[in-house]
């Protein structure tokens, strides 16, 4: 499997307590460990198993997740920006690895 | 009373018998637009075409497919865009060469010319699509050896070319070489009935096109969003990979990736959509 390469969408600028849509997508093959391969044997488990997403180190959204999620999983949530600051998004993976994107917002 | 209730019972019938015998889906009317760019989806057919009108296989996909391909961001073919981006940019092999060292920035050197493949191959002397062109240039100038069918970095490169002619609409020049006869020969394949069902490409992409099979709506069978992020693989499907499965559904034997049948079929196929934007990486169930 290529290096997952996490991808992430928020506007660059807001107003103040103005509700934004951040959108963020992974790929990651989310093997789930109930398939075998062609000579029968179990292909073990990597999926991610959470996901965050934190402003300025508070946290704003997270999850666990689960095999039954499908590949490049797409997460699409809304938050509230009161001030400027960094969005921090963070995948950890089944084999410790952990994937990380930043991205900052601008409040006028 | 009575005389009501028999006209009711006429009415019933009336309605049994205007029922159609098969399940009749039309296409959607919905205008596909992909980051500010609109895409032709419907278009009048060239001539000599069975149809009228050539449809994108979009229209006959379920809006939530549909939102899919229409958003670059959610759409996940975009990772093999990305990853294709990759590769192209990457030395390999002993030439210590990238497909960039020659051909520079893709987004000005393969613009657009995904929408004219298959091409006429002189050398070879057979036609040659996106694929082909990647393993010639891998084997004449990168020194490095074909890659096999399929193989991720094959699919994620030509999906990365391919979207660089995203909205371009799909022309392809006959006149090249023989490239008119292999047209003709994918023409009689697509008429010619396989395999133990015993249908040709046309029984369903033609004669039912717009109906149902089981729960899937069949499209015109259109090559433009090809390869495409197909959601029950959950990864990039080749347009010879959708060859050998369509053919394989009719119980016949079906013919290798690239072999001579299948790039006389490529050719016909793709000109059945002539005018039809490459919508590379298409999102289709």
């Amino acid at each position: 499997m290529a290096t997952p390469k996490p991808r992430v969408k928020l506007p660059k600028s807001a107003s103040a307590g103005e509700v934004i849509t951040i959108k963020t997508l992974i790929s990651h093959t989310m093997e789930s460990g109930q398939r075998k391969d062609s000579e029968g044997k179990v292909i073990p488990r990597q999926i991610i198993n959470k996901f965050s997403c934190e402003f300025n180190g508070a946290t704003v959204f997270s999850c666990d997740i689960e095999p039954a999620i499908s590949a490049n999983p797409y997460f699409e949530f809304s938050a509230r920006v009161k001030e400027s600051g960094t969005f921090k998004f963070t995948w950890v993976d089944d084999d410790g690895s952990v994937y990380e994107d930043e991205q900052t917002i601008e409040v006028k | 009373m009575r005389h009501s209730l028999a006209i009711v019972g006429l009415g019933m019938m009336m309605a049994a018998l205007q029922m159609p015998l098969t399940a009749q889906a039309d296409p959607v009317d919905d205008a596909l637009v992909i980051d500010d760019l609109e895409m032709v989806t419907r278009t009048k057919a060239p001539e000599g075409h069975p149809f009228d009108e050539v449809r994108s296989g979009w229209l006959y996909r379920e809006a939530e497919t549909r939102e899919l391909e229409a958003d670059s961001f959610q759409n996940p073919g975009m990772l093999y865009v990305e990853q294709g981006a990759d590769i192209w940019n990457r030395i390999e092999g002993p030439e210590g060469k990238s497909c960039a060292s020659c051909h520079n920035d893709a987004a000005v050197t393969m613009k657009g010319v995904g929408a004219n493949y298959p091409k006429w191959d002189a050398d070879a002397k057979r036609p040659i699509n996106v694929e082909l062109q990647i393993d010639k240039c891998r084997v004449e100038n990168m020194g490095l050896e074909a890659y096999k069918f399929d193989h991720a970095e094959q699919k994620a490169l030509t999906t990365y070319i391919k979207n660089q002619a995203l909205g371009e609409p799909v022309k392809l020049d006959l006149s090249q070489g023989e490239l008119q006869s292999w047209w003709d020969r994918g023409k009689e394949l697509y008429y010619t009935r396989t395999g133990q069902l015993n249908f040709a490409c046309a029984s369903c992409h033609e004669a039912n096109s717009g109906q149902y099979i089981r729960a899937d709506h069949l499209s015109q069978g259109q090559a433009n969003g090809f390869p495409t992020y197909r959601l029950k693989q959950a990864d990039m499907v080749s347009l010879h990979n959708r060859f050998r499965g369509c053919i394989r559904d009719t119980r016949a034997e079906f013919p290798k990736a690239f072999s001579d049948e299948l790039m006389a079929l490529e050719v016909y196929v793709t000109w059945r959509g002539t005018g039809l934007s490459v919508e590379t990486p298409s999102v289709r169930q």
